[in-house]
């Protein structure tokens, strides 16, 4: 083979895995993607029942009930609306009620958001992004979100001294 | 006062690292030895002034100083000792100065140990590396200084972060910066190599040991991560395809494919200007990295520090190195020469082939974790990018990467003998199929495909093995010989064969972890007994015990197999009074390579306890196949040919000479 030929080799075949990563990599766009929602945008979009996405806002206060084996419903709100979820299983450590969770699954018949994962995706203020931005797209974010956790950090430290 | 030490010594560095990006550069225009060598005392000088630097950050945090913001914060005077240290860099200013202080290390570590390198090529890769260095301290000093004093000095510290109170951040991360910033070496032999106009294969000499250094601290960095999510987090997962993961993943398969290169480079003296390439963007990724990590432009499990200020002085960072490296390289790559010529059955077409996969799936990865945020910018939508999409994409293009594995070794340079390389891989294939076989009729009824990823996994590992017992004539030539011959065979070779089959264990690992992982979740009550993978655990009782920061609830099982009475695990939450926040520690019981996993979730008002039991069969594969590939990368590293023997740039092309 001349230098041509080969060099043409090596151009087809990488053009070849290209393409085939190209294919895989739209197939998964098309099918694996999940759209992030707050409940004020559930009600605007009509999400079908069975569509997976994933819910995001802040757990109402005194909404969180324990059923039996492990199953819990909570109602997340972002200020406009709210939405009843329903998840069974081991909520994560950071899961708080009046402060922000994302949740992932898809919506009943009844209109319930089954959840399949509560996720623990935040840093030490308890706000996920993805929710602080929502909130505060819509207007209904406080800003003492942050600090009022700072503030109870400080509350707690203060007087706590040394436990012996 | 250690506070203003250090800021002055970072200042101080920062003017260095000035001098020393301009000054070796002008000596090597002008010819001048006396301005090349500022380089070399002014990358020791840096070395010495961040290090102080840093262990003033260090005593500042083990005294417990908070009149300084960042001890005030991350830090709390009854923290253990050892968390003390590694709260250092287990927030953004401080891990952002481990960040430059590697940089240094590794800029030391080249002007002391770079004597055979040609005067000229020392001084600009000395340079480049002050031109990074420079940009980070800058970002230090203006955005993030760690120094910072408060007015009024409280008595009592924040606490850090609960979740990083652990000793998998004493390792994880300078693992994974000595990793990340390692490749910043081969950038700025690449960016020297491209500013001189010459590359030989010297070049590659010098540039693969400290690929390869920077490699396996990548992949025991990654490996190390990934263990400590598994058993900190309480999830029991241990790779997630989360943004910060797979910023970390990037350069490590980008430099996987540049070690593969350079090799090709330094032997055959050919693929120079994809070698080059690489270089660039395996750093590149490693900023990339960095920026997605420290600005704060994703939520992640592990993004603890965010500001967005900073988020846009590191993309300009990135904007400059990447955009000025790759122009400089579309600019004078033409200017390089071509080198050897081989056929595309070859070791070098091989290698070709090893590059294209794992650039291609470094690709996806890539477009996976940058698409959300482009399509944030763009359009506003949030979109989460998650597993499913990288085990459609990225685990299709490992397949045909992991079959060639075991033929590259075995192909000849310059013209190979693919025939020849798969009958000698036969012994191999039918370890493989029986493997297939057994699996498939043991599990009958299971999953199709985990015994042929196994069969993939054992094709792998026997591959390197038969690729082993070729070279030394195993079954061929008496004994003696053959023991002869493998004490004599290159510590590459065998770094190959351990490195090839490390690969192979940890596709083991995932697999079975991932198909046959059986888990119980449920409440307990004191003498209730859960039944998971034939193992019966009992939960006994629950103590209360108070820590040295924290109080903590432990849960103690009995484990028991057949009637038979194993062990105790004793899983725990750990609720710190500081942040009022709470950890789940784990509990794990290794048995072989698999091992039953334990972890807590909330009491209800009856005393029953959440519970999640997982059994995760041959899970420690999973890390030990990274173990034994950064295994056999120290094997090669430590070999004859990169240990004696200066290599010997090619001479400068002769000048015509004047007819006298």
């Amino acid at each position: 083979m001349t230098r041509k030929q080969r060099r043409l080799t090596m151009i087809g075949g990488s053009l070849a895995v290209l393409a085939v990563a190209a294919a895989l990599v739209l197939n998964a766009m098309r099918d694996s993607i999940v759209f992030f929602s707050t409940p004020v945008m559930v009600a605007e979009k009509h999400i079908p029942a069975g569509r997976r996405f994933r819910l995001g806002g802040l757990v109402e206060k005194g909404s969180l009930v324990h059923g039996a084996d492990l199953a819990v419903t909570f109602k997340v709100g972002d200020g406009g609306a709210t939405l009843p979820v329903s998840f069974k299983g081991i909520l994560p450590d950071l899961f708080r009620e009046g402060q922000g969770v994302v949740a992932e699954g898809a919506l009943d018949v009844s209109g319930v958001f089954r959840a399949d994962t509560v996720l623990a995706k935040h840093d030490e203020t308890y706000m996920p992004k993805d929710v602080a931005d929502a909130l505060k797209k819509q207007g209904h974010w406080k800003d003492d979100y942050g600090d009022k956790s700072q503030a109870a950090q400080a509350d707690q430290s203060a007087p706590k001294g040394v436990p012996q | 006062m250690i506070a203003e030490a250090g800021h002055y010594a970072l200042v101080l560095a920062l003017a260095l690292a000035l001098i020393q990006s301009t000054v070796p550069i002008l000596g090597a225009r002008w010819h001048d030895p006396a301005l090349m060598n500022v380089a070399r005392s002014t990358a020791l000088a840096q070395l010495l002034f961040v290090g102080g630097s840093f262990a003033a950050l260090v005593t500042l945090h083990v005294t417990s100083d908070f009149s300084v913001v960042n001890v005030f914060e991350n830090s709390h005077s009854l923290k253990p000792l050892i968390y003390k240290i590694t709260g250092v860099w287990g927030n953004h200013e401080g891990s952002m100065l481990l960040w430059v202080s590697i940089l240094a290390l590794f800029g030391g570590l080249v002007a002391a140990f770079g004597n055979n390198l040609p005067l000229s090529l020392r001084a600009h890769v000395l340079a480049v590396q002050a031109w990074i260095a420079s940009a980070f301290y800058l970002f230090i000093l203006i955005t993030s200084n760690p120094f910072l004093r408060i007015a009024n000095p409280p008595i009592e510290g924040r606490d850090l972060n609960p979740v990083l109170q652990d000793i998998g951040l004493a390792v994880h991360p300078p693992m994974l910066y000595l990793g990340y910033v390692g490749f910043s070496i081969s950038f700025s032999f690449a960016v020297a190599a491209l500013l001189e106009g010459r590359i030989d294969a010297a070049w590659a000499r010098w540039v693969r040991p400290w690929t390869l250094l920077a490699w396996i601290f990548l992949t025991l960095g990654i490996a190390m991560g990934s263990y400590w999510a598994y058993y900190e987090l309480g999830w029991g997962g241990w790779w997630f395809w989360d943004p910060v993961e797979n910023a970390s993943l990037m350069p490590w398969l980008a430099g996987t494919a540049l070690l593969h290169s350079a090799v090709v480079m330094e032997k055959r003296n050919a693929l120079k200007v994809w070698t080059i390439l690489l270089s660039i963007l395996t750093f590149s990724l490693s900023l990339l990295g960095t920026f997605l990590v420290r600005s704060g432009v994703l939520t992640s499990v592990h993004a603890f520090a965010t500001d967005p200020t900073r988020g846009v002085f590191i993309l300009l960072i990135l904007c400059i190195f990447i955009g000025g490296s790759l122009s400089l390289y579309a600019w004078r790559a033409s200017a390089l020469k071509q080198g050897g010529l081989f056929a595309p059955i070859s070791r070098e077409g091989a290698l070709v082939l090893n590059n294209l996969f794992l650039t291609t799936a470094c690709a996806t990865v890539f477009i996976g974790t940058l698409y959300p945020l482009a399509l944030e910018v763009i359009t506003g939508d949030k979109i989460s990018v998650g597993a499913p999409f990288f085990n459609l994409t990225f685990a299709p293009l490992f397949v045909p990467l992991m079959i060639a594995v075991p033929f590259g070794p075995l192909l000849a340079w310059k013209r190979g003998d693919l025939l020849g390389a798969a009958q000698r891989l036969i012994a191999a294939g039918v370890v493989a199929l029986i493997a297939i076989a057994v699996l498939w009729a043991w599990t009958l009824g299971g999953s199709t495909l985990a015994p042929l990823a196994i069969g993939l996994a054992v094709f792998v590992i026997a591959g390197a093995l038969s690729d082993l017992a070729e070279r030394t004539g195993l079954f061929r030539l008496p004994f003696g010989t053959t023991l002869r011959r493998a004490r004599g065979l290159p510590r590459s070779s065998w770094g190959t064969v351990f490195a090839h089959a490390g690969v192979g264990v940890a596709l083991i690992g995932i697999v079975c972890e991932t198909t046959w992982n059986t888990e119980y979740i449920g409440s307990m009550k004191p003498h209730d007994t859960a039944h998971v993978a034939g193992y019966a655990l009992t939960l006994d009782g629950v103590r209360q015990r108070q820590g040295p920061n924290f109080r903590e609830m432990i849960a103690q099982f009995t484990v028991s197999l057949g009637g038979e009475r194993l062990s105790v695990m004793t899983p725990s939450k750990r609720n710190f009074t500081t942040r009022g926040s709470t950890t789940t520690e784990a509990a794990l019981l290794t048995r072989g390579a698999s091992q039953l996993y334990i972890s807590l979730g909330e009491t209800a008002a009856d005393g029953e306890i959440a519970v999640r039991i997982y059994h995760k069969p041959m899970v420690l594969l999973i890390w030990f196949g990274p173990v034994l590939m950064a295994f056999g990368g120290m094997l090669s590293l430590s070999d004859r040919r990169l240990r004696v023997g200066a290599p010997k740039p090619a001479r400068a092309p002769r000048q015509l000479q004047p007819a006298e």
